[in-house]
């Protein structure tokens, strides 16, 4: 059509719009709402006005409150970490069982009859296959539990609620209240929830969620967390009390990363982010019995599977890096004993070692990795026999194997627990980097989102490693 | 005899459902375009899920999908493509999260359009039907959730309905695949025009505005004759909507 047509559609509309005036808008709207209340009336017919939504409303009455609200979050998230904790035990040393101590030896004997070259054997066997078998023993049995209960409160649909409940705090921050659900989504895969940090509107308070969203700890550090606490906390404390005195630690550490996450919004408001806190509406929608079995198998084989793909595929070529640098010598030393050497003196300061530092720079592309890498390092810095040579993952049926490697490569109490406060508090991985740059198509604040987690991380366990040494 | 037997079975939505193929993510060579818009937490994904074969993720919160889904379904040898849009209350405000579906429903010029509503909560879920039945001829309502508006004791006269809305409407539980092979059937039904609708028109709107819309809806239909949605080009510029005038200016509306 020809340009000037248009014109005179848009002079046209610009005129009339002078004629009618300021009220277009509420005018078309109680328009609106007239006709959907006329035709909602001539077909809606309630028979129980009173008894719509009784039960909902005594639920939320008890979740949402004042004096139960917050228990009632911590409880659930108690239980479910309880749950995950206790329950992947067992499959997690089967599949060691399973994986390294039964098929690593057949694949290495097979290796040796077809006579594989040492460096293609190591390589393959000792590099990508501990790596992914290690990967799949300790990630996939709290992933299986601890997916599917998040899901199922999920479709529950208490995930508002806990909006809800936080809403004040995250006004408190200046921060906007929707940043509830996208932590949450958090505590799954913080991918996931810079993704969903699209359903808050003011592009201000939407930096704010995306740049916080990796203090939730998400499934790739939970592992790490469980782990670590077993061995080290559980163990200051008589046997009967060990899985509570672990199960505390993890949470404390979850809910620490929730102080930071409201900590952080509150300086982002304070300094660079300034700006109006802005209102919105929640719905809290009806309580819905979850389809309890249809749930369980899509959490398993979506959320699960996809997760435990993504991290075997980062830890293939990872474990391949950690076999390399731990063959490839420089002089007399390795890449990677070099490097952990150089480390050494920062990461004492930290109160960890070099080995937890190369372990995170390796373990980049994926949270997962960490422990695995951790252990096969200590293995081999520190020469504990046992250990089946340069750049092998190590091989452990139980906690209690795992403790004795790290407490022979000179781990504290304080190394363990500056460990978890950094795995809680470093860059996020290399996903989620790429993530926060597609959704906010910046350099800068990608660069902000991935840096002023690590700065945290080095001066927390900085000021904690200090004070530590200073009492004890 | 068989005959007819056969006959009576053909129109019968279960028989029919017999000629339903999930597709998944294979979305070429469609014959039509079906977009699924509704409110937030209606359960667009779920019923998204039923129709395709898929596993969008689904979950209890207003929000949940942010981004728009793909798939397809095949029915009678005719193929679907399905699109998951994320919930939007109106088509008038203007939020991020909200803009992918309206963008879509204005620009992306679906076959039809398969509403979905919350049965229990309808007058408030109305709002956005009659916004979006402004703009297009074909479409579909689905009354949803009608297990749990059976637990509130609310009982809907859909003959009523569809007859008031000018379009068909199917109730299901789309959790329970309650439904959707009626849903299925009056999609296929609408897409090859062997149902035409009649959609309502917004009709409580102030003499001023009504006569302001008149006048520049004949002028917008003078200059393009065949824009199906010319009154609810009107209603936006007379908002002075800017997306609206560059829409008209590139010509992606016509």
């Amino acid at each position: 059509m020809s340009k000037n047509s248009i014109e005179n559609i848009i002079a046209l509309s610009s005129d009339l719009r002078w004629q009618i005036g300021d009220d277009f808008h509420d005018g078309l709207a109680e328009g609106i709402y007239a006709d959907a209340s006329e035709i909602a009336g001539a077909a809606v017919s309630a028979d129980d006005q009173k008894k719509r939504f009784r039960l909902d409303a005594k639920i939320d009455k008890i979740v949402t409150s004042k004096t139960w609200g917050f228990p009632i979050m911590f409880l659930i998230l108690g239980v479910i970490l309880w749950l995950t904790i206790i329950g992947a035990n067992y499959p997690s040393s089967m599949l060691a069982q399973l994986l390294l101590d039964t098929i690593h030896p057949l694949l290495k004997n097979g290796a040796a009859s077809v006579g594989m070259p040492w460096w293609l054997d190591g390589f393959l066997i000792d590099g990508v296959y501990l790596a992914v078998a290690w990967v799949i023993a300790v990630m996939l049995p709290p992933m299986a539990i601890f997916f599917p209960l998040f899901t199922l409160l999920e479709d529950f649909g208490y995930l508002p609620r806990v909006a809800f409940n936080l809403d004040y705090m995250f006004k408190k921050s200046g921060a906007h209240g929707k940043q509830a659900l996208t932590m949450s989504m958090g505590f799954g895969c913080n991918a996931a929830g810079v993704v969903a940090t699209r359903i808050i509107d003011s592009p201000r308070e939407r930096l704010i969620a995306i740049i916080t969203n990796n203090f939730s700890l998400c499934n790739g550090r939970w592992p790490t967390q469980i782990l670590i606490a077993t061995i080290f906390i559980g163990a200051v404390v008589p046997p009967s009390f060990s899985s509570i005195a672990s199960l505390s630690a993890v949470i404390g550490i979850a809910i620490l990363g929730i102080f930071f996450m409201f900590f952080t919004s509150w300086a982002l408001t304070k300094t660079v982010l300034k700006g109006e806190v802005s209102t919105f509406n929640l719905e809290l929608p009806p309580y819905r019995p979850p389809r309890f079995w249809k749930t369980i198998y899509t959490s398993l084989i979506d959320r699960t599977l996809i997760v435990l793909w993504r991290a075997i595929l980062f830890a293939a070529p990872a474990g391949a890096v950690i076999w390399l640098i731990s063959n490839i010598y420089i002089g007399n030393e390795s890449i990677a004993s070099w490097t952990i050497n150089t480390l050494d003196g920062f990461g004492f300061l930290l109160g960890l070692n070099g080995v937890i530092l190369l372990a995170y720079i390796v373990a980049i592309p994926a949270n997962e990795i960490v422990i695995p890498t951790i252990l096969m390092l200590t293995v081999m810095v520190s020469g504990i026999p046992g250990g089946e040579g340069a750049g092998v993952m190590f091989e452990l049926d139980s906690v209690t194997a795992t403790g004795d490697i790290l407490r022979a490569g000179g781990w504290t109490l304080l190394t363990a627990i500056n460990l978890m406060l950094f795995s809680l508090l470093h860059n996020p991985c290399s996903t989620t980097i790429y993530t926060i740059y597609k959704e906010t198509k910046s350099i800068k604040w990608t660069t902000v989102a991935s840096i002023l987690p690590v700065i945290m991380g080095f001066v927390i366990t900085f000021l904690v490693a200090q004070i530590w040494r200073l009492v004890f | 005899m068989g005959n007819k037997v056969n006959s009576t079975c053909e129109t019968c939505p279960q028989y029919n459902a017999k000629g339903l193929k999930k597709l998944g993510l294979n979305t070429e060579n469609v014959d039509f375009v079906v977009a699924l818009a509704g409110n937030p937490n209606t359960g667009k994904s779920t019923v998204f899920n039923a129709l395709t074969g898929l596993r969008q993720h689904t979950g209890n919160w207003p929000g949940k999908t942010v981004t728009r889904a793909e798939g397809a379904f095949e029915y009678n040898s005719q193929k679907f493509k399905l699109i998951d849009l994320p919930g939007t209350y109106s088509l008038l405000s203007t939020s991020q999260d909200e803009e992918v579906a309206r963008n879509f429903i204005l620009f992306g010029k679906p076959d039809v359009t398969v509403i979905v509503v919350d049965a229990s909560r309808l007058e408030r879920n109305l709002n956005l039907v009659l916004q979006i039945l402004e703009i297009t001829d074909k479409a579909v309502l689905c009354l949803n959730l009608m297990d749990e508006a059976k637990r509130n004791n609310i009982k809907i006269d859909t003959r009523t309905l569809a007859r008031d809305l000018g379009i068909p409407v199917v109730p299901t539980s789309a959790r329970f695949n309650e439904g959707i092979p009626d849903l299925i059937q009056t999609i296929n039904e609408v897409a090859t025009g062997k149902i035409i609708c009649k959609p309502h028109r917004i009709k409580n709107v102030p003499k001023n505005i009504e006569n302001a819309v008149k006048t520049l809806t004949n002028e917008i239909e003078q200059q393009y004759p065949s824009i199906p949605n010319s009154r609810w080009i009107a209603f936006r510029l007379l908002e002075g909507d800017t997306h609206i005038i560059e829409a008209l200016k590139t010509g992606e509306l016509v």
